[in-house]
């Protein structure tokens, strides 16, 4: 998990995180030019889920809080979007107000009261307040319940056209890379650094007279609202809001893409969402020519990821960008 | 609101809390002796229902043999997933923990979706216990009386065993300072292989009796897993006392809430509003019972005594 920028120059980590970035940047012309417009949707979905498990990354990675209960925040953001358009307002800003006001004030709730415990507790604690929403979600009956319920429309956002598939994946893409813009300059920044240290060894950061508390508060309500972010564009890509979106499995999978990309690396997460979605996406679609085989991959492909992620866990620690950059610091 | 009604849920509360008891007493236990969260102990459950369900209907609807199929079925199991994922991971932190039995829970869905299909299974009440008993003057059904009567047995079991030989000596010892019973020649790896393999045991229990009450279906493991997940943190993690006490609050406040709270909120509140909220309240109850349980106490109310 160590940066690797001590040295100058163009390595293997930067280039591909690079890579990936200018590759992301460039899907839509790929998909126009190889006539395979459901690439749009797909890698919108994975921008969507990067955005998230980056915002996660800010407590998980680099503070070390393992949140099991982020997907809560994807349900704000898209149950924002969704109930005001049921109520017939369409302004994105509004729905944005709306949602970012919701998100910081449940953050600030709950991360206050689970941040009195650590460990296994905070884990459970986090989950708790999760499914909490998550059964208020499916008592909503007036907003579909437990079936969710279809927007009438996207955001209107001035001249952003988000019926378009493509201005919706730049707009993705662009949030993404602000978030990442920030994060870099926050976790190098001296909160970063606090937050960091709190990592390591928590008592002495307060005994060197830090306010660890605070710091790690405004950590997790900055990556729920990252969440909060990433769940009204969910909402707008789908164009569906249902209480599935903050079902404890999304947490689980959210951690298994920053654990794959690498913990505490700024790309990967973007990574690990990539990977895992496309993975998700190829192997249910996969056509091996051998028809019982197919059969059964395109059916039971979770007991294959499942089986992917205890590998990960117990042979790739470091999760597939961290390899790269632990591969950069051992050299 | 009848006091009779009243009774029969206070009695359906014990029952979901006597199941929760089954499964969070391994659990528990595990996590007090090796510091490790096996969220895949939900899938022990459903893996312990279907072994059930396939062993009633291949003898022809025996209740015996489906117990003599279910409880060996998953207490081998739980000791292959102790010995091929879980040993590895004691040295790590919850997080690794927790992402690796996360992906044991996807594994065990789709096999069980493979091996049995995607539809439920059903198993019956064995006909012996399929009438009512009578307690006082109430007739409740003898299964669920049965599954109140079981769990209340395997509690003293326990804590017989616990707090009685020699084996329970060293399990208590495991939990307050794992380092200094090792370091005293006993083998702790071994101690928590049976512990492991009890709480597995104790899953499939539960699975088998819950069988024929509820549908055996992919997935099942997981509801319940959260609740027992919920029930050994309030409880206190690692105690067995804190287990049976979280498991019961945990399964009376659950089922009493749910049945009479949007009832009791008509009382009070605008009876369109009652009618949106009173359900959304009760399956909220038990989370914001453990939120106001850490928030005060964030060892859990029956924390293990350390030291």
């Amino acid at each position: 998990m160590a940066e690797s920028r001590a040295k100058p120059g163009l390595r293997a980590p930067q280039l591909f995180a690079g890579l990936l970035l200018v590759f992301l940047g460039a899907v839509p012309l790929l998909a126009a030019a190889l006539g395979e417009p459901f690439w749009v949707t797909l890698f919108t979905r994975v921008l969507i889920f990067a955005l998230a498990a980056t915002g996660l990354n800010l407590v998980l990675g680099y503070g070390a809080m393992v949140s099991f209960g982020h997907a809560m925040y994807l349900g704000i953001g898209a149950y924002a979007v969704g109930i005001l358009s049921y109520h017939g307002v369409d302004s994105g800003w509004l729905q944005l107000l709306l949602a970012l006001g919701v998100g910081a004030a449940v953050a600030l709730a709950v991360g206050a009261i689970c941040l009195r415990t650590s460990g296994m507790a905070f884990i459970m604690i986090t989950l708790a307040f999760a499914q909490m929403l998550f059964f208020l979600a499916v008592s909503l009956r007036e907003y579909g319940g437990d079936d969710g319920m279809q927007l009438k429309g996207r955001s209107l956002f001035g001249a952003l056209d988000l019926n378009n598939a493509t201005v919706l994946y730049y707009l993705a893409y662009a949030l993404l890379l602000v978030v990442l813009f920030g994060f870099w300059r926050l976790v190098n920044a001296r909160f970063g650094m606090v937050l960091r240290g709190c990592r390591s060894n928590e008592r002495r950061m307060g005994s060197l007279g830090f306010p660890t508390l605070r710091y790690k508060l405004s950590a997790y309500v900055l990556s729920a609202l990252v969440c909060v972010l990433a769940g009204m564009l969910l909402a707008n890509l789908t164009r569906f809001v249902s209480p599935s979106y903050m079902a404890w499995t999304v947490s689980g999978e959210l951690i298994v893409m920053t654990v794959l990309g690498g913990l505490g690396t700024l790309i990967g997460p973007v990574a690990g969402a990539a990977a895992l979605l496309l993975v998700e996406e190829g192997l249910s679609s996969l056509k091996l020519g051998v028809p019982w085989l197919d059969t059964l991959l395109n059916q039971h492909w979770l007991a294959l990821i499942g089986l992917f992620i205890v590998f990960v866990v117990l042979v790739l620690k470091q999760g597939l960008y961290g390899w790269l950059v632990a591969r950069e610091v051992r050299r | 609101m009848t006091t009779g009604l009243f009774f029969t849920q206070l009695l359906n509360g014990l029952q979901l809390g006597v199941l929760l008891f089954l499964l969070s007493a391994g659990l528990t236990l595990v996590f007090g002796i090796m510091n490790v969260v096996n969220l895949a102990h939900g899938s022990l459950y459903m893996m312990g229902a279907y072994f059930a369900a396939a062993g009633f209907n291949a003898f022809d609807g025996s209740f015996l043999a489906a117990a003599l199929v279910a409880i060996p079925g998953t207490l081998l199991l739980g000791l292959l997933i102790e010995r091929l994922v879980l040993a590895s991971l004691y040295r790590r932190d919850h997080l690794d923990q927790v992402l690796a039995t996360f992906g044991l829970i996807l594994f065990f869905n789709e096999v069980v979706r493979y091996v049995w299909g995607a539809s439920s299974v059903y198993m019956n009440v064995p006909s012996w216990l399929s009438g009512t008993v009578s307690l006082f003057g109430l007739p409740y059904p003898s299964y669920r009386f049965a599954i109140i009567a079981v769990g209340l047995a395997v509690g003293a079991g326990l804590y017989a065993v616990i707090h009685r030989t020699r084996v329970g000596m060293l399990i208590r010892a495991g939990a307050s300072n794992p380092e200094m019973v090792a370091a005293l020649g006993v083998n702790i790896k071994g101690l928590n292989t049976l512990v492991f393999g009890l709480g597995a045991a104790l899953a499939g229990l539960a699975g088998l009796m819950a069988g024929p009450i509820v549908s055996v279906q992919a997935g099942m493991g997981e509801p319940i897993l959260i609740l027992t997940l919920v029930v050994i943190v309030t409880g206190g993690i690692g105690s067995i006392r804190g287990a049976f006490y979280g498991a019961l609050i945990v399964g009376i406040v659950d089922t009493v809430g749910r049945a009479f709270l949007p009832g009791l909120l008509r009382e009070f509140l605008d009876r369109s509003v009652a009618q949106a909220v009173g359900p959304a309240i009760a399956s909220m109850l038990i989370y914001l019972l453990m939120a106001t349980v850490l928030a005060f106490k964030p060892q859990g109310l029956f924390p293990v005594k350390h030291g």
